[in-house]
């Protein structure tokens, strides 16, 4: 048992090394392709993939239930957080009087965001509900199974 | 007149944050939000005074659709949201004492006030569509008021009742309202009422009128829809009170009031609700007097006196509509002090049965004497508002525009409603208070001002507008006759018509009604017959139905969905194939035009050798993790050729859902055991066979798409237009969070509804295999 737990440490050893370093790498780069999505490829959804992803290679690098103490809320909070991040950036419009949704524009041609406005709010939004709708499902079915 | 409703929605929320018990005394002063709106409406009334005028508000909410949040007080609105608020106010500080030692007042709170919110907006909505929405709120509020005991099966049951009925009332009346928009081109009932003939003689008037009945029928609790009232009394009495006297079930009446100037023009809609309304009434009356429970007779009576306005608006005349529009007045004055004061019994006795209930008007003379000025008005006695009403009523059953044999039909069915509503009204208000005092009742305490005063407010109303009716008739009455009849009338209520046919025939109700009152003795035996006639009842009709629909949608259920998801998988697939397969052999010349296909090469080849290894792997594995593995290098390779060809949005999706997926199998599958069972030759020829022509039918319309023109125009707007509208350089992107954004957010609501589901499922499945542990 106790040789077997070892192991499973020695085995882990590579994977955990680099978690430690792909994590935050890939977290910017998801955070990268939510940015730039308004110009090149990239957007909410699939930058709340590729961090959810980092958070599952980290725990299966370790444990999920290591994975989720990073967290100080749960991953579950992102959803309504984001959901509210959404439709605050829907309802930026209707404050300055136009109508539900209308884009509106903070600063032209900033670099490699390009415009950036209430659509970048809103693929906020999306990527956070993503993270939290991936993260909730795969940490409660390893929990549960 | 929006600000104040979404401020009174505003503030049920509120309620919530109240703390029940400890802040229990606190609750009286909510009824300072009624009685606000009440004087805020009555500020109005000067305006629409002398009817024909009426005060608008003009709201804008999607103008391309029609739809408004117009609002629009006459004299009907101005009596209804008089109502409203009015018996609101003393509901709420009645409540306050009633509820005390509830632990869930503040969601009461809650659900009341909305409710109040709701049916203000029924009546003050000038735009059909959003009178709808109000609507609907009535009847999702009300669902959770009569449901208020929610660990009572019953009480669940019963508001289950209501809502579907109402719910499916709501729909039709949905239906009528799209109707009419349609039709005349508006949703504005300001409008409509300005072009009556457009209605009524267009082709599809009998059906705008059929569902139009349906939703006034099943929320004002007309036959064969009646029985959800009284299974409505399962609510708290307070609830009782105010839905059945003052709002929910008069916002039917409401309707039909409010729609007679427009559609009343055919004979098919005055005899349909005088034969429902005349049917109602009648059977209301003659079950009520058999009911010992209080509350189950004055349900009855309900019915009944609401069976009587529908009757009365079918009759159609300005008579009949000025009787109908006091007796709305009338009804909800009476009837509410008899609830109120039922809801006092009930508390301090803690029974409402009437076998047992006798002399407590000893202990409570101020609630006695209340409930015995309504059980007079409902009676129809003199110098009560019942009194007055009565005599309009046969004053229209005698008038000089029917027929002799009608006359008396009409006049004999009203007479024997009344008879009965009569005596019904004395069991309630009377009885209970005037005998001998059981000796068990000797020592319940004395109520509460705060439960004695409203019953007493209101009888005293009732007496004073019996005594000086121009208080109310000149004010409101009249206004509201006016809205329904389309033309300013000059009807007044007056105490004295001299001795003559109508005066004879409330001498006759009352002295009938009060030897029906002698006759019957409240006791099981006659609850017992009752019971017989359950079996035949509309209730017991249509829950049978209900059964037969769950049944078969239980069968139909399990037959497609087995619980095998490779059987799932294989429907889904043939019945795809099938229907696909037929259209396009059978519609689409097939022409594959091999000559604009780019070249093969080699790397493309790569990728499909790798597919194929891959699909091979996974057909012959007998290990699930392998399998899983190789699906993913399937989902890997046809990201390669979104790479190859120019797609990289999909392609980066693609791996991170391919990914994931992969990932989510085998957190699923790794604790499960090996395969056990392999699937013989026979399944693995048919699955093969479903497989390749699934395959090639695919296979066939792409190429097939490849040849027939695209209609790229929608593709070009979003090219032309992405960066001049949206600033945005990706299109895919642009269309996603800009062009159709709301489209996304929905999306990203129907995800959190997903992750809910699998959370709520698994999570629940733990704490039951902790309970069989």
């Amino acid at each position: 048992m106790e040789r077997n737990r070892n192991n499973e440490k020695l085995d882990k050893t590579i994977l955990r090394t680099s978690t430690n370093y792909l994590l935050p790498l890939l977290i910017l780069f998801s955070i990268f392709l939510l940015i730039r999505g308004h110009y090149l490829p990239g957007g909410g959804f699939i930058g709340g993939l590729i961090a959810s992803i980092a958070f599952v290679l980290h725990s299966f690098a370790y444990s999920p239930m290591q994975t989720l103490r990073m967290f100080s809320i749960k991953p579950f909070f992102l959803i309504p957080t984001g959901l509210l991040v959404s439709f605050l950036s829907g309802l930026l419009p209707v404050v300055l009087g136009r109508s539900f949704m209308t884009g509106v524009w903070f600063a032209e041609s900033v670099v490699v965001i390009g415009a950036f406005g209430s659509a970048l709010l809103f693929d906020l939004g999306v990527y956070m509900v993503v993270v939290g709708v991936v993260l909730t499902i795969l940490f409660t079915i390893s929990e549960n199974t | 007149m929006l600000l104040p409703i979404i401020i009174t929605f505003l503030l049920a929320f509120v309620m919530l944050l109240f703390k029940p018990q400890k802040m229990a005394r606190f609750f009286k002063f909510i009824s300072v939000i009624p009685l606000l709106l009440f004087l805020y409406l009555l500020s109005y009334l000067p305006a629409v005074h002398y009817g024909a005028k009426s005060v608008f508000f003009k709201n804008e909410w999607i103008p391309s659709l029609g739809i408004s949040l117009d609002f629009k007080i006459d004299g009907l609105s101005m009596l209804f949201s008089l109502m409203i608020t009015g018996i609101g106010t003393l509901i709420y500080l009645y409540a306050a004492e009633y509820l005390k030692k509830d632990e869930n007042i503040h969601r009461f709170y809650c659900y009341l006030t909305l409710f109040m919110g709701a049916m203000l907006g029924v009546v003050l909505s000038d735009n059909l569509i959003t009178l709808f929405v109000f609507w609907e709120l009535t009847s999702i509020s009300s669902y959770f008021l009569i449901g208020y005991n929610t660990n009572e099966e019953d009480s669940r049951k019963s508001a289950l009742w209501a809502l579907s009925l109402t719910g499916l009332g709501g729909f039709l009346m949905l239906a009528s309202f799209s109707l009419i928009g349609m039709v005349s081109g508006t949703y504005s009932i300001n409008e409509l009422l300005t072009q009556p003939g457009i209605l009524v003689n267009n082709e599809y008037y009998y059906i705008i009128i059929s569902l139009l009945f349906a939703g006034a029928f099943t929320k004002s609790a007309q036959f064969p829809f009646h029985f959800w009232l009284p299974g409505a009394m399962k609510a708290p009495t307070p609830v009782s009170a105010y839905l059945h006297s003052a709002t929910m079930v008069k916002a039917g009446i409401y309707l039909l009031a409010r729609f007679s100037p427009i559609l009343s023009g055919d004979e098919v809609w005055n005899y349909t609700l005088m034969i429902v309304g005349g049917v109602t009434m009648v059977i209301g009356a003659l079950l009520s007097v058999f009911h010992k429970d209080m509350k189950g007779l004055l349900a009855y009576t309900t019915i009944s006196a609401l069976g009587i306005i529908v009757f009365l608006l079918g009759i159609g005349t300005e008579t009949a509509y000025y009787a109908a529009c006091t007796f709305i007045l009338v009804h909800a004055l009476y009837k509410a002090t008899l609830f109120l004061v039922t809801g006092i019994v009930d508390h301090e006795t803690h029974t409402r049965d009437l076998s047992v209930l006798r002399g407590l008007g000893k202990v409570m003379p101020l609630v006695a004497i209340a409930a015995f000025i309504a059980a007079l008005s409902s009676a129809g006695i003199p110098l009560t508002f019942g009194f007055l009403s009565k005599e309009l009523f046969y004053g229209v059953t005698t008038g000089n525009i029917w027929t002799r044999e009608s006359v008396f039909i009409l006049t004999g069915i009203i007479l024997l409603t009344n008879v009965f509503l009569t005596s019904a009204g004395f069991l309630a208000g009377i009885r209970p208070f005037f005998g001998k005092l059981p000796q068990e009742f000797k020592k319940i305490h004395k109520p509460n001002i705060f439960l004695w005063l409203p019953p007493v407010v209101l009888s005293f109303l009732t007496l004073l507008f019996g005594v000086l009716p121009a208080i109310v008739d000149q004010t409101v009455i009249n206004a509201a006759t006016s809205a329904v009849f389309g033309k300013s009338t000059d009807i007044y209520l007056s105490l004295w018509h001299g001795v003559n046919v109508v005066l004879l025939l409330s001498i006759i109700t009352i002295v009938l009604g009060t030897v029906l009152y002698f006759t019957i003795k409240p006791s099981n035996k006659n609850e017992g017959r009752l019971k017989g006639l359950d079996d035949f009842s509309p209730q017991t009709l249509i829950s049978n139905i209900a059964v037969g629909i769950r049944l078969f949608a239980f069968k139909y259920t399990r037959f497609f969905h087995n619980g095998y998801l490779r059987i799932y998988i294989l429907i889904i697939i043939l019945f795809f194939t099938g229907i696909v397969g037929y259209k396009l052999f059978a519609d689409v010349p097939l022409r594959v035009n091999t000559e604009g296909l780019s070249e093969f090469r080699i790397y493309e080849f790569i990728v499909f050798v790798i597919t194929m290894i891959a699909i091979y792997i996974i057909t012959n594995t007998t290990s699930r993790l392998t399998s899983i593995a190789a699906l993913g290098v399937v989902g890997y390779s046809i990201c390669l050729i979104f790479v190859f060809y120019g797609a990289p949005d999909l392609a980066m999706t693609q791996f991170a859902i391919d990914t994931l997926t992969v990932v989510l199998f085998v957190l699923v599958l790794f604790k499960l055991p090996p395969f056990l069972k392999f699937s013989n030759g026979k399944i693995q020829f048919r699955d093969g066979i479903i497989s390749v022509s699934f395959g090639i039918l695919i296979s066939l319309i792409t190429l097939q798409a490849l040849v027939s023109p695209a209609d790229k125009s929608v593709s070009k707007f979003y090219a032309d237009n992405a960066y001049v509208m949206a600033k945005g350089k990706n299109v895919v992107n642009v269309i996603l969070v800009d062009y159709r954004g709301f489209d996304t957010m929905i999306e990203t609501i129907v995800l959190s509804i997903a992750a809910i589901g699998v959370y709520s499922i698994l999570k629940y499945k733990t704490q039951d295999g902790e309970k069989s542990e």
